[in-house]
């Protein structure tokens, strides 16, 4: 017990260091992606044909202007790598929210009411386990139409699962404790005992969900974005950006490599998060 | 054990229910279908004639009926743009699809497992953290991106490897490590994690203590118990490995089902799109059916506790 009020009020630097390590690339690529406009070096949609194709800095050719190149409409590669942010780091974030909405409502209403509630969501959430998550996103996409919040929203659609089952499980530890007991003593409704008393103890165990499945999210729409079925150009989006670069990859290979290695760094703190919060315990 | 199937052949009726229900409802989420099968300039008495052709003018519910009905007959109508039974279309494109689905997964298998068993076998040491990293970076990287370096590396530079096509085996290499990098990656870490987790059992206390080499206890007495949860994720991976290849033979021009429902998708032919998903719907759930017969020999408890 002790340990635990310990681990309480010190709940941060009981961390392990990668956690911190995931939470600033995190933080950084989200500040870079809502400044992007105030940070970037170049207007990213500016073309300027007698520069295309310029090389990073470090090889011959390069121009001090365009620190990592530029595509073969010759606009700067940087500028549109962190407007590109904004697309992942949308993505990322609202899915998730959306996904953790549905999720943690189904998942406390049938660990709460149980019987034919409980019945009925379970096999809902066996349906959706038996179908591939991405798959079923490109299919409705396909069928919806492209744009920045038909993929938000079926990203969120399709992952609301997990956040189902363990807050259906935690809901199912609580609901016959005393201080759920008390709470329905002293008059409380239904609704407040869920998201007053309930609703607190059913966060904390889906941080880890939470940072992977932000890191799959990020992951899916990169990938949605390369196959075209994500935002529209010209707005740029890390995916659809490595996806223009293919017909310029062998003499302009950096405008492949940089929009790849944003998406991979952008992923790893994400799970670097959830692996120093599975660790925390 | 009897109860036990029945229990899974009543799931089973529900998640085809569901899949045939989204697939129905696929068509409909464009808006109008009519609108995707009539010339831009027709006549609105054409288009209702073009409506009451398809049966598009009749309740929806019927609709889906019909739907049913045919498709329990193997036809899932015609591709817009090809005018060739759907079905027919995405199972002549399936076997290059399955070919590469498990090529992947025997790398899963021949490089995940050993690769954990390796790190979960020394945890903490140089090799783990190795193997660790490589993992890490195994689950985070984007698979169509490395796909993209691949070929850099090994098709325009080296000129190792063909960059596209399904010729050969070795057309086969470059698709194969891309699709399965993350399953390996996901494998590895799981496998390593339940052996440490294995590893500290009081049963393996006790084989220790009745004097058993570290060889045989691990062999004999953890490898099983580390392969329940590895089964289920495999027979996911595989589901994933399926879904992956839309990516996948995109990026290698592989001429699969996930290939053909690219083309379906940007000629917005629907009834292709619709077959696809359909098909690889049922596989996803036959491969999780079987998955959860094998789980239940792997693992006496579990058939024991359902049928209790």
């Amino acid at each position: 017990m002790n340990k635990q009020l310990e681990a309480r009020r010190r709940p941060l630097d009981s961390r392990p260091p990668q956690f911190w390590v995931g939470l600033l690339i995190v933080l950084f690529i989200m500040v870079v992606a809502v400044f992007a406009e105030w940070l970037s070096p170049h207007d990213y949609a500016a073309q300027n044909l007698t520069k295309a194709m310029l090389p990073p800095f470090w090889m011959e050719g390069s121009d001090p202007d365009f620190l990592l190149g530029t595509d073969r409409l010759g606009r700067d590669l940087l500028s549109r790598l962190m407007v590109g942010a904004r697309i992942s780091t949308a993505v990322g974030v609202f899915s998730v929210l959306i996904g953790g909405a549905i999720g943690i409502t189904l998942g406390m209403l049938a660990g709460f009411f149980g019987g034919a509630v409980d019945r009925i969501l379970t096999r809902l959430m066996d349906i959706q386990l038996s179908f591939p998550p991405v798959f079923l996103a490109i299919a409705i996409i396909a069928a919806l139409g492209q744009s920045l919040t038909n993929m938000i929203v079926v990203l969120g659609l399709v992952s609301w699962v997990q956040y189902a089952r363990v807050s259906r499980g935690t809901t199912l530890a609580l609901r016959n404790q005393e201080f759920m007991l008390a709470a329905r003593a002293i008059g409380a409704d239904t609704g407040r005992i869920l998201l007053r008393h309930l609703f607190p103890s059913v966060l904390p165990p889906l941080a880890v969900i939470a940072t992977v499945n932000m890191s799959a999210m990020i992951l899916n729409e990169a990938a949605l974005s390369f196959l075209g079925l994500g935002v529209q150009p010209p707005t740029p989006a890390w995916g659809s950006m490595v996806s223009e670069a293919r017909s310029i990859m062998s003499i302009a290979w950096w405008n492949a490599v940089f929009p790849g290695l944003a998406i991979a760094l952008f992923v790893i703190g994400g799970n670097l998060m959830g692996d120093g919060l599975s660790r925390d315990k | 054990m009897t109860r036990y199937i029945l229990t899974r052949l009543q799931h089973l009726f529900w998640v085809l229910f569901a899949v045939s229900v989204l697939v129905f409802l696929l068509i409909y989420l464009s808006g109008d279908p009519v609108r995707l099968l009539a010339p831009l300039d027709a006549s609105p008495a054409d288009v209702e004639r073009i409506r009451a052709l398809y049966g598009l003018d009749q309740p929806l519910i019927v609709q889906y009926w019909n739907f049913l009905l045919k498709a329990l007959q193997g036809d899932l109508g015609d591709s817009f743009r090809y005018d060739q039974p759907a079905l027919k279309m995405v199972m002549d494109k399936l076997p290059a699809t399955l070919r590469l689905a498990l090529f992947s997964l025997a790398l899963t298998i021949l490089i995940g497992i050993p690769l954990g068993l390796w790190a979960g076998s020394h945890p903490n040491g140089v090799v783990d953290w190795i193997v660790s990293l490589i993992t890490f970076v195994g689950i985070s990287i984007p698979s169509f991106w490395l796909g993209i370096i691949l070929i850099l590396v090994f098709a325009d530079k080296l000129r190792w490897l063909p960059s596209s096509g399904d010729a050969s085996w070795r057309h086969m290499l470059m698709p194969g490590i891309t699709l399965s990098i993350y399953s390996i990656g996901l494998l590895s870490r799981l496998v390593r994690a339940t052996l440490i987790d294995i590893m500290q059992r009081d049963y393996i206390r006790t084989a220790r203590a009745k004097g058993l080499t570290e060889q045989l206890v691990l062999y004999r007495h953890a490898l099983r118990n580390t392969m329940i949860p590895t089964v289920t994720v495999l027979g996911l991976q595989l589901g994933g490995l399926l879904g992956g290849s839309v990516v996948v033979e995109s990026v290698f021009a592989w001429p699969g089902v996930g290939w053909l429902m690219l083309q379906g998708i940007q000629n917005r032919d629907l009834p292709l799109v619709r077959a696809v998903v359909l098909v690889i719907g049922l596989g996803f759930v036959l491969i999780n059916l079987t998955v959860d017969i094998l789980y239940s020999r792997l693992d006496p408890r579990i058939h024991h506790e359902q049928t209790a």
